[in-house]
């Protein structure tokens, strides 16, 4: 042991000074490359939105003549593209709102709470890893397997339309309906993603306050408001990123759900798959703006919190 | 066997002492028993069973049920109950207009008939194109990239949150930009290509290239995240395993395949598995390529027939078959890759 510490020392101030001069030997040739490859890399993942961006403000004779990535001429340029995906798409948004931001509380919430269940309280660990096992299976099934039954769930066994007749008579469509049953349905598959990242975060809590406050004869309940819950914070902002911009984009279960773009609760994905298509032909233009427009929320969310949703999507 | 005898005995029979000696502990539990039914009887016996539930399960096990069951049961439902329930409706003649399948008869019909429809054969072989290119394509690109990144470069936030960024949009939005740049006259792939004398290609049309013009459009989506899973596994490695290769006068590329590259087979899992589910739900990108549910010609997968047959044609039993065939692949990725977490603890 005492003779081989010496040895270890040694080594490691050589190859300090080794990987020191190899940085500035190389500092030249290797590191122009790696930076060249990183920003065509870049080049590569950004051309298509930048080229996006900028046909969606060009009329169409400039589609026609200019570059696909490169800027309109002034006399090429034109805001009524983004008029016209404003004026479809608007509705939409507000109808994606009114089920993505519930179905993203509620879902954290309880993804939170099943969570500590399964984590910090004592219970057999096989028996916990089997509850688990299924929770998280639950995160990669494909939702194919499940829209028939779907379907018919929300068609003939709990015909919310039928229930909630009181509130149509308040004049709302009760196509509406179809936004409830997507917060209900978006809750349920997104319970096992959010116990998931939940469980991770709340496996590395330190356990002894817990235990000591436990040991006081506090119940889990109020272990959970009272230290696990304050705790939750960062994770919180983790899966209320990941789970806000999954249901956003989502389009099956609005497809199923809610089915046909024209009706009024009708979300912002819905109406976007079927904008710009017509009889004459695509149109681009009008395509890219609404395309960017329905990605508004998303891309706001994504370079306010990179940090959170690049956790959220490597946990 | 007689182990599990003696614990279930014990499970029943709730004793004061469980170190004590079987028989002075049944000794007491029986005058206790007698004592407390005589009392209050109701009362012990949910002390009982709770305390047998306690043993059997863990201290806090009915205490912990009530944050974890009721979610449980909830996604339970929506899950595995609709999934059984799915294979139920696959058994059935179920379609068109009629308000509900029929179970009364029950047979493999659906699954017979895939079997002689040529159109499932070839969404199948997609299926499994896609799923094994688009996977073993983006892991690729994926690692490059993080090794890259980790060479201690500047401006590596900027460089990662760039090639992360397409992840944040609905596949819904990624298909506009992909049907631009796969447009015949405008697009910018073609031009790309003609810049090298190459082309026009008809990316979309073209039946034998379609499929890879939209892996290549996800791959491009996905790459991100494979990369920020490797920069999390490449982080990981500790540093003196660097050193040691360099000292060992090993070269850059080889340093990496010997050394690096096979301590990430845990992260290489964990991503793959993610994006082979990625793969299955590309329906959500075919569907908004043409805002219909009938794909490209030569693009057509297990995830669009299904919807296509269910939801455009009716043909609701059919669909749930082919549904079952689309979970029972899911299921040959996740089932492995849940026993092999479970092994390492990990989950």
């Amino acid at each position: 042991m005492s003779d081989a510490e010496p040895r270890t020392d040694g080594g490691a101030t050589a190859t300090t000074t080794a990987r020191l001069r190899r940085k500035v030997d190389r500092l030249t040739v290797e590191d122009v490359g790696l930076y060249v490859v990183l920003a065509l890399a870049a080049a590569f993942y950004l051309v298509p939105i930048e080229s996006g961006l900028v046909t969606s403000f060009k009329t169409g004779t400039a589609i026609i003549e200019t570059a696909p990535f490169a800027p309109p001429g002034p006399s090429g340029l034109t805001f009524e593209k983004w008029r016209t995906a404003i004026d479809v798409l608007l509705r939409g948004m507000g109808n994606s709102l009114l089920y993505a931001v519930p179905a993203t509380v509620i879902s954290a919430f309880v993804g939170s709470i099943t969570a500590y269940g399964l984590t910090i309280p004592t219970w057999k660990k096989s028996y916990k890893a089997v509850v688990l096992m299924l929770i998280i299976a639950g995160i990669f099934i494909p939702y194919q397997a499940v829209l028939v039954p779907l379907t018919q769930f929300w068609s003939q066994w709990a015909q919310l339309t039928d229930l909630l007749s009181f509130v149509w008579a308040l004049g709302i469509p009760n196509d509406y309906v179809g936004i409830i049953e997507l917060v209900i349905t978006h809750v349920a598959y997104g319970i096992p993603i959010c116990t998931l990242l939940f469980r991770t975060y709340y496996k590395t809590m330190s356990d002894e306050m817990i235990e000591s406050a436990r040991l006081d004869g506090a119940t889990l309940r109020r272990v959970y408001r009272r230290i696990v819950l304050p705790l939750s914070g960062p994770m919180f902002a983790v899966v209320l990123i990941y789970q806000f911009t999954q249901i956003w984009n989502d389009l099956l279960f609005t497809l199923v759900l809610v089915s046909t773009e024209s009706s009024p609760a009708a979300p912002v994905v819905l109406i976007l798959a079927g904008l710009g298509t017509s009889m004459e032909g695509q149109d681009f233009a009008l395509r890219m703006a609404g395309a960017f427009f329905a990605a508004l929320p998303t891309l706001a969310v994504y370079i306010f919190f990179g940090e959170e949703f690049a956790e959220g999507v490597a946990a | 066997m007689l182990d599990f005898y003696r614990r279930l005995y014990r499970t029943i029979r709730p004793s004061s002492g469980d170190d004590d000696g079987e028989v002075r502990a049944d000794g007491g539990v029986v005058s206790d028993g007698a004592a407390g039914s005589a009392a209050e009887p109701e009362r012990d016996l949910v002390a009982r069973i709770k305390s047998a539930l306690d043993r059997r399960f863990g201290s806090d096990f009915i205490e912990s049920s009530v944050f974890w069951l009721p979610p449980f049961l909830l996604m339970g439902l929506f899950v595995y109950g609709a999934v059984i329930w799915n294979l139920l409706i696959s058994l059935t003649d179920y379609e068109r207009f009629a308000n509900a399948p029929d179970y009364s008869n029950l047979d493999f019909e659906m699954y017979t008939r895939a079997l002689a429809d040529s159109g499932f054969i070839d969404a199948a072989i997609n299926t499994l194109i896609l799923l094994v290119a688009f996977t073993a394509g983006t892991l690729a690109v994926g690692l490059v990239l993080a090794i890259l990144i980790d060479r201690g470069i500047r401006f590596e936030n900027t460089f990662r949150t760039i090639y992360l960024l397409p992840m944040s949009l609905s596949f819904v939005v990624t298909a506009q930009f992909w049907l631009w740049i796969y447009n015949y006259n405008n697009g910018i792939a073609n031009s790309v290509i003609g810049t090298f004398g190459l082309g026009p290609v008809s990316w979309l049309g073209n039946q034998e290239i379609v499929l890879y013009a939209v892996i290549f459009a996800l791959m491009w989506q996905f790459s991100g995240y494979a990369m920020v899973v490797y920069l999390a596994g490449l982080r990981a490695i500790p540093t003196e395993h660097y050193e040691a290769a360099k000292v060992d006068g090993a070269s850059t590329l080889k340093m990496y395949w010997r050394v690096i590259i096979p301590q990430l087979k845990g992260a290489t899992i964990s991503a793959a598995v993610v994006l082979m589910v990625f793969g299955m739900k590309a329906f959500d990108f075919l569907y908004s390529l043409v805002g219909g549910y009938r794909p490209p010609n030569g693009a057509d997968i297990l995830a669009t027939k299904m919807v296509r047959e269910a939801y455009a044609n009716l043909n609701w039993a059919y669909g749930s078959a082919i549904a079952i065939v689309l979970f029972g692949m899911a299921l040959s990725v996740i089932g492995p890759y849940l026993v092999y977490e479970y092994r390492r603890d990990n989950l």
